[in-house]
């Protein structure tokens, strides 16, 4: 039982810090900001090793994070082959194929009122359905290897992006247009002088939701077949041999690649509308 | 939806209260965006009367265009099992030929729109709703699944919600990691979720599968809520603290009812949400109830019309959650006197 003492009072003592630290002066600066939540997970991560500890609790139900370290560094190589299947082949793929053709439709949907209001409430629609269930459809169609992978991204991240940037590029207003009418500026100069840029925050909006989205779709396609590798490959077979601690290595692949696929579109979205209020702090 | 762009569909459920281009409240968690599950887009641009026609048609145009490329692509897909057919057999075959026999074939690789209409009008209609060939049946499996993630979900949320609300300290600590647990792909916890709790003697999979859709919708809830319940401005606070409100006061009083709007736009995208969390829940895990099931054994049977009906299925489930929580939405909206 003394492991699960540990963990309380390591839990009360985090706690006790990071309150203090919530209510000092430099709660809002940078270093305030950044170590609250890492005391927090770290916290976690010490609290979830004594549990298992002193709870003894099978490494079938839930591997100490210790376990899940040694298991992740034996085994990189198998991790960074799954990695480059999945993440780089398959889901950055299809990401770009989806996002690209989201954007040029959107492009060709704008200069047709008639298209915005016929296809706009289909894609909200569609972009609310479960899209995962076509992965079978797909992997029966371009085989078992990335382009099946890529194909389900492309359909799951398409609908989401198109109705983000169909939204951005709405999102003028009228005196502005008129502006840019009293410049005789033509189409192609308002819209890359006035309507691109506005619409910018949208279009990250659409890029960012589709990151998530498009990790999950290279995922569960690989459920349906794949060759033999990939992260859904991996979590599927390991978890039949009930080997978890290869399962949390790849979920924590798979958590850093989704964080940092994440946080590159964030980044380049501070950079590109450094203009818009939400990015000013 | 809320993210921090403003878009059409908040700026109009506040009223028109936020200054175009000017985030209603900017989140301030590392000062950037959050993902989200699911876009959710603008209304409609109304026709210049705004009648149900002028709506319509544009949208049963596209309807119909679509239509009309799904029954030529799966001419097009299934020509080649009869090409191969046909060559075999050394026989030459006419368009028309091709054509009629892509309507009817067994196993195409892209069932065209009436075959898959056949199917569930045989699993939906014909077949009696406690067979376990009812689409019907499976369609409750699934739901019911969804709603217990979904309401679990949703209470998670807004607990969160409340808590970061009125904790500087949760607020800085959880916020981060709510935000990176989204990027986590929960399909790569699926199958461990299932595994861990049969192991722990927990039977069935209406658990796990409840787990799962709730991990996927209670951000949603707690993004919205957490912005909802900030949204009464100083103004506001301060006329309840002349009337020597206290805490509880103001929170049922003040902020509960003024989170109402943020709440509901977030249900929609959480019960989306929570739909596609179940049926993940239902894909890779062997299942053989749901409509995730029949997915995963029309891929295994290798029958495409199956999982078309299923997908069509859920689909129309999708729409009626929604479309139920929207409706929830404009009665509370007018009982509490929201509405325009």
């Amino acid at each position: 039982m003394f492991p699960v003492l540990i963990a309380v009072v390591v839990w009360l003592a985090a706690w006790w810090l990071n309150v203090r630290i919530a209510g000092s002066a430099w709660r809002d600066s940078r270093a305030g900001r950044l170590a609250v939540p890492v005391i927090f997970g770290i916290t976690v991560l010490v609290v979830w090793e004594c549990l298992v500890l002193g709870l003894r609790v099978s490494p079938v139900i839930l591997p100490a994070p210790t376990a899940i370290a040694a298991r992740f560094a034996v085994s990189t190589e198998v991790l960074w082959g799954d990695f480059v299947q999945t993440a780089l082949k398959g889901a950055v793929s299809g990401y770009v194929i989806g996002c690209g053709a989201a954007f040029l439709v959107s492009l060709a949907i704008d200069r047709s009122p008639f298209l915005q209001r016929g296809l706009l409430p289909i894609g909200n629609f569609v972009a609310a359905l479960p899209i995962v269930g076509t992965a079978p459809i797909l992997v029966n169609w371009f085989g078992f290897d990335w382009q099946s992978k890529a194909a389900v991204v492309v359909v799951m991240v398409f609908f989401p992006m198109l109705v983000n940037t169909v939204q951005g590029f709405a999102d003028t207003t009228a005196m502005q247009r008129d502006l840019m009418r009293t410049y005789s500026a033509n189409y192609w100069q308002t819209l890359l002088k006035l309507r691109l840029p506005a619409a910018m925050p949208f279009i990250f909006n659409g890029l960012k939701i589709s990151t998530t989205l498009a990790l999950i779709g290279a995922i569960v396609a690989e459920y349906f077949g794949s060759p033999t590798r990939g992260m859904g490959f991996r979590i599927s077979t390991e978890v039949g041999v009930l080997g978890l601690d290869m399962v949390w290595a790849e979920i924590t692949v798979a958590a850093i690649a989704g964080s940092s696929f994440y946080g590159a579109v964030a980044l380049m979205e501070r950079g590109a509308t450094f203009w818009h209020p939400s990015q000013r702090s | 939806m809320f993210p921090c762009v403003p878009n059409r569909a908040t700026r109009l459920e506040q009223g028109g209260k936020v200054r175009r281009g000017q985030c209603p409240d900017p989140p301030r968690f590392a000062g950037r965006c959050m993902p989200l599950p699911v876009a959710s887009g603008p209304k409609p641009p109304k026709g210049m009367d705004g009648d149900a026609l002028s709506r319509l048609f544009p949208i049963l145009t596209v309807l119909a265009a679509l239509v009309a490329v799904w029954y030529a692509g799966s001419v097009w897909m299934n020509s080649g099992w009869t090409l191969a057919q046909a060559e075999r057999s050394g026989q030459e075959l006419s368009l028309s030929e091709i054509v009629a026999d892509a309507m009817v074939q067994e196993r195409p690789r892209l069932p065209p729109p009436h075959q898959v209409l056949a199917e569930l009008k045989k699993t939906v209609i014909d077949t009696k709703v406690t067979s376990k060939r009812s689409l019907v049946f499976h369609s409750w499996i699934t739901l019911s699944s969804t709603l217990a993630g979904f309401t679990l979900g949703t209470l998670v949320g807004i607990l969160a919600a409340v808590g970061i609300v009125y904790s500087r300290t949760l607020k800085m600590a959880l916020m981060p990691w709510a935000i990176i647990s989204q990027t986590i792909p929960i399909v790569a916890i699926a199958p461990m979720i299932i595994v861990v709790l049969a192991s722990m003697g927990v039977e069935g999979r209406a658990v796990p599968k409840a787990i799962i859709s709730a991990y996927l919708c209670y951000f949603p809830v707690l993004v919205g809520m957490s912005k909802g319940l900030r949204s009464p401005d100083g103004m506001q606070l301060d006329l309840l603290k002349t009337y020597g409100a206290n805490g509880r006061q103001t929170f049922w009083k003040l902020r509960f009812p003024s989170s109402m709007p943020y709440f509901f736009t977030s249900l929609k995208i959480g019960v989306a949400a929570a739909l596609v969390g179940t049926i993940v829940g239902e894909l890779p895990t062997g299942a053989i109830r749901g409509l995730g099931a029949r997915i995963l054994i029309g891929d295994q049977f290798g029958n495409p019309i199956m999982i078309w009906a299923a997908l069509i299925m859920a689909a129309c489930l999708a729409a009626a959650l929604v479309g139920t929580v929207a409706g929830l939405q404009r009665v509370t909206a007018r009982r509490m006197g929201f509405s325009r």
